[in-house]
C-alpha cells in the first residue's frame, strides 16, 4: 500500500482526547504521525454516541426490538460516555485557542453550577457562590458565616503565588488547608462547598495534606476566574457533545500531515533492543468496496491509550457512571438547560463526592424536551454499585431510561515509557473537568519529548495556505 | 476580491459551510485554490494546510460567504470525522473525468452525504480536469447562465479566454474517460447540480460556486456558522452576552481584557 509511509516518527494508538491533542501538537511541530484506532469512530472511551449505539452498548437488545425508536431520530442524539466539562479559563480552553481548533467547534455555557447541602427530600440545592457578592446572597450560609466567606473569597481573589504580602501571614508552601480555613473561621459546611464544588476535590484528603493549601487556593481561583469569564457558570461545553473535541484535534493533526486510519487493529508491536521499532497492523473491511489491508511500518515512538497495552498498565480505581435520560430539568435548579450538581461526600456519608452533569437540546446533544444527566462517583464498595449512586438518582426525579454498566476501571501506565519509547496515557478519571486530562497530555509530552509542552504561539509562523483568510 | 466585497457591504451576508469530497488527486484542493486565490499549482502535494478557506460569493440580493472545508486527507482510509459533515449546507463532490474509478467513488460520497449530512444539503457533482479533454469548454449544467446574470466572480475575463486557447491547443490528446452525458444523467437522477471544470484553466470554477450559492434556500441561511440561536458573532465576542450562552473562544483575549479578573 503506497499511501502508508515506511516509517513514522510517532504512531498514536487510540483517538481519545489525550491522544488526539498529542497527535495534533506533534504534527504541527513537524513530526510524521500515523494515528490509528481499532474502532470505526473517533473518541475511544470518551466518544459521544447516538441513542441506538447507547442501547446496544448497555442493554441486551433482542432481535426485532428497537427500543430507541420512541426517542426520535437516532442521530439527533449525541450522548457522552464520559461526563466532563471545560473550565472556561482552564488549560484545555487554552490549548484549543492556541491551536485554533476553536475554528471547528462551537461552545456554549453550562447554565449553572450547584451544590447540595444535607440529604434526602429536604436537601438544599443551591448555586455555588463564586464571588463576595454572591456569598452574601447565598442560601448556603447564615448571616455571620456569609461575611466570613466573603472575606475568604476576597482574600483568594487577591492571592498571588509569589507575593507573601497577600498570604495573610500564612506559610502557604507548608501549611494545610485546615489552617487556612481556621484562619478565616469558616464553618464545616462552608469548607465543604468551597473544597468540593469550587476547588473540586472529590474527597476530604486535601484538608490535612501538607503543602496543598496553595494548590487549593489556585483551584478556587481557576473556578472563580472561569466563572467571571462568561457569567453563568465556570463551565463551557461543545455543541454536539464532547466527542467533537478529539475530532477537532484529529483534524488539526491531519491538516498538518497526520495520517488517520480508523477501524484498524494492531497485530504486533515490533521491538529492537528493548525499544519499539514498528508495528504490524490490519485495516479491517468496512464494506464490500474496501479490502482488508495488512501493513508494517517503522515507528520511533508510540503514544497509546491504556487499552492498547494491557500488560503495561495498572488499575488505580473504579468509577461508577450512570447515563440517565430525563424529560424534565432537575428540580431546585431554576429550570436550567444544563448544569453541574455536586453532592459533597460528607453530606451523604461517603468518602467521595457524587457528580451530576446535565446537558440538553441547548447543546445539540438530544431532541428538544429531553435532558441527559450522567451521575458518577468513585466506587467505594464491591457490590451495590447502584446504591452508591442512589443519592444522585434521587435528585433527578423521574428517569426515562438509565444506562449503567459494571464499575469502570481506571488505568495508569506502570512505567514512564522512556525505556521502550511507548508512552501510555491515563484513563479519563472521575473529575468533572479536563484539567487532569491536560495534565496527562503535558506529562506524556514531557516523557516523550524530554521538554515541556508550550502551546502558546504553536501555530504562529506556520506556512499554511491562507487558512481562515478574510 | 476586495472590490466586490466592498460593493456588497450593504447586502445581507450569510455564511455557508461547504465540504469537499472525492477520491484522492481529483483536484479538490486545486478547485478551491482556483476559486479563492485564482491560483493553480502544478503537481501540488497531497493536501496539507488548506483546511479551512473562506471566500465571498456576491449574488444580486445577498452575499454568501463560503467556509470551505477540505478533507485534510482524512478520507484516504475512510476516516473522515462526523464533524466534517456537521451543519454542512453544501458539498462539492469531485471526480476526475479522465479516471472512471473516481466517479464510482464520487457516487459513494453522494450516498454517504445523503445518509450523514443535513437533509437540505446542496450537492454539486463536479467533473474536474476538463483541460485534459478535447471538448475543453465543457458542460456547465445546474445553472449554466450564472455569469450571464451579471454576477461578478473572482476571475477576470482575460484569464478565461486565455484558458480556452490552451485547451484548443491540447485538443488532439483527449484523455476523457467519462462522458458528459453519463455523469449528467447520474446527477439528474440524484438531484445534484452538475458541472465540468478545470482548476488548471479556471473554466467553470466560479460558475460552480455561484450555482451552489444560488441553490441554497434563503430560509436555511444563517448569520454565522452553525448559529441556530440567531445571534451574531459580534455579540458573542462580548463574552457576557445577555441571555445567549454561546461563547466565542476565538475572541478570547478581547474578552479577557473586558472582563478582567472579577475576584
Amino acid at each position: 500500500m503506497d499511501e502508508i509511509a515506511p516509517e513514522y516518527d510517532v504512531v498514536v494508538l487510540g483517538t481519545g482526547l489525550t491522544e488526539c491533542v498529542l497527535s495534533g501538537v506533534l504534527s504541527v511541530k513537524g513530526y510524521k504521525v500515523l494515528h490509528i484506532d481499532r474502532n470505526d469512530h473517533y473518541g475511544g472511551e470518551a466518544a459521544s454516541v447516538n441513542i441506538e449505539t447507547l442501547f446496544r452498548k448497555y442493554t441486551h437488545v433482542r432481535p426485532g426490538e428497537e427500543p430507541w425508536k420512541k426517542y426520535g431520530r437516532v442521530n439527533d442524539w449525541s450522548i457522552d460516555l464520559i461526563p466532563k466539562l471545560l473550565m472556561a479559563n482552564g488549560e484545555l480552553t487554552n490549548i484549543l485557542v492556541s491551536t485554533k481548533v476553536t475554528t471547528y467547534l462551537d461552545f456554549r455555557q453550562i447554565a449553572g453550577s450547584y451544590v447540595q447541602q444535607g440529604n434526602g427530600p429536604r436537601a438544599t440545592v443551591a448555586k455555588v457562590p463564586s464571588d463576595a457578592g454572591e456569598a452574601l446572597r447565598s442560601s448556603l450560609m447564615g448571616l455571620f458565616e456569609k461575611r466570613r466567606a466573603k472575606r475568604f473569597l476576597e482574600w483568594v481573589g487577591d492571592f498571588k503565588d509569589d507575593d507573601p504580602a497577600t498570604h495573610q501571614g500564612l506559610n502557604m508552601a507548608a501549611c494545610t488547608m485546615k489552617e487556612v480555613y481556621d484562619k478565616f473561621g469558616l464553618e464545616a459546611s462552608t469548607r465543604d462547598f468551597v473544597g468540593h464544588s469550587m476547588a473540586l476535590y472529590q474527597s476530604d484528603d486535601y484538608i490535612t495534606t501538607l503543602g496543598v493549601a496553595k494548590e487549593t487556593v489556585n483551584r478556587i481561583r481557576l473556578y472563580v476566574n472561569s466563572m467571571a469569564r462568561y457569567g453563568k457558570s465556570p463551565y463551557i461545553y461543545p455543541l454536539y457533545g464532547l466527542g467533537e473535541l478529539p475530532q477537532g484535534f484529529a483534524r488539526l493533526s491531519a491538516i498538518h500531515g497526520g495520517t488517520y486510519m480508523l477501524n484498524a487493529s494492531i497485530d504486533e508491536v515490533l521491538y529492537e533492543d528493548g525499544k519499539v521499532s514498528g508495528i504490524k497492523a490490519t485495516m479491517k473491511e468496512r464494506d464490500e468496496a474496501s479490502d482488508v489491508m495488512k501493513f508494517t511500518t517503522k515507528a520511533k515512538k508510540i503514544i497509546a491509550d491504556p487499552s492498547y497495552f494491557p500488560k503495561k498498565v495498572k488499575i488505580t480505581g473504579y468509577v461508577l457512571r450512570a447515563i440517565c435520560i430525563l424529560k424534565h430539568p432537575i428540580e431546585k435548579t431554576d429550570g436550567n438547560d444544563s448544569l453541574q450538581l455536586i453532592i459533597p461526600q460528607s453530606q451523604v456519608g461517603r468518602k467521595h463526592d457524587i457528580y451530576i452533569a446535565m446537558v440538553s437540546a441547548a447543546h445539540n446533544v438530544c431532541p428538544k424536551g429531553y435532558y441527559v444527566a450522567i451521575v458518577s462517583t468513585i466506587a467505594e464498595t464491591n457490590t451495590n454499585h447502584h446504591l452508591e449512586l442512589q443519592q444522585g438518582f434521587e435528585r433527578l426525579g423521574e428517569i426515562e431510561e438509565k444506562f449503567m454498566g459494571p464499575p469502570i476501571p481506571l488505568y495508569a501506565p506502570i512505567d514512564s515509557g522512556v525505556k521502550d519509547n511507548i508512552f501510555i496515557s491515563k484513563s479519563y478519571d472521575a473529575t468533572s473537568h479536563f484539567e487532569t486530562t491536560t495534565d496527562d497530555v503535558r506529562d506524556i509530552y514531557q516523557r516523550a519529548e524530554g521538554e515541556e509542552l508550550v502551546v502558546e504561539g504553536l501555530r504562529e509562523g506556520q506556512t499554511l495556505v491562507s487558512e481562515g483568510t478574510q | 476580491m476586495s472590490d466586490s466585497a466592498a460593493g456588497s457591504a450593504q447586502k445581507p451576508s450569510s455564511s455557508v459551510k461547504l465540504v469537499l469530497l472525492g477520491e484522492a488527486a481529483v483536484g479538490k484542493s486545486s478547485l478551491v485554490l482556483r476559486f479563492v486565490n485564482n491560483d493553480f499549482q502544478e503537481n501540488k502535494e497531497p493536501t496539507i494546510g488548506a483546511a479551512f478557506l473562506t471566500q465571498k460569493c456576491p449574488l444580486p440580493t445577498r452575499t454568501i460567504k463560503f467556509e470551505i472545508w477540505d478533507t485534510a486527507g482524512q478520507e484516504r482510509f475512510a476516516s473522515l470525522a462526523p464533524m466534517y459533515y456537521r451543519n454542512a449546507q453544501a458539498a462539492l463532490v469531485v471526480y476526475d473525468l479522465t479516471k472512471p474509478s473516481s466517479l464510482v467513488k464520487a457516487k459513494h460520497w453522494v450516498a454517504e452525504l445523503q445518509r450523514q449530512a443535513s437533509p437540505g444539503i446542496v450537492i454539486a457533482l463536479v467533473g474536474n480536469k476538463l483541460d485534459l479533454a478535447n471538448d475543453g469548454s465543457g458542460a456547465s449544467g445546474g445553472i449554466a447562465t450564472a455569469t450571464e446574470n451579471g454576477v461578478p466572480g473572482p476571475e477576470t475575463d482575460g484569464d478565461t479566454s486565455e484558458a480556452r486557447n490552451e485547451e484548443q491547443e491540447s485538443a488532439t490528446s483527449d484523455a476523457r474517460k467519462i462522458s458528459t452525458r453519463e455523469a449528467r444523467g447520474y446527477a439528474e437522477e440524484e438531484g445534484l447540480l452538475f458541472f465540468e471544470t478545470s482548476a488548471k484553466t479556471g473554466v467553470n470554477v466560479v460558475e460552480v460556486f455561484t450555482a451552489i450559492a444560488n441553490a441554497i434556500p434563503e430560509t436555511s441561511l444563517k448569520g454565522t456558522r452553525g448559529g441556530g440561536a440567531g445571534a451574531g458573532q459580534s455579540a458573542l465576542g462580548a463574552g457576557r452576552s445577555g441571555d445567549d450562552s454561546r461563547v466565542n473562544l476565538g475572541d478570547r483575549n478581547a474578552a479577557a481584557a473586558r472582563d478582567g479578573c472579577a475576584c
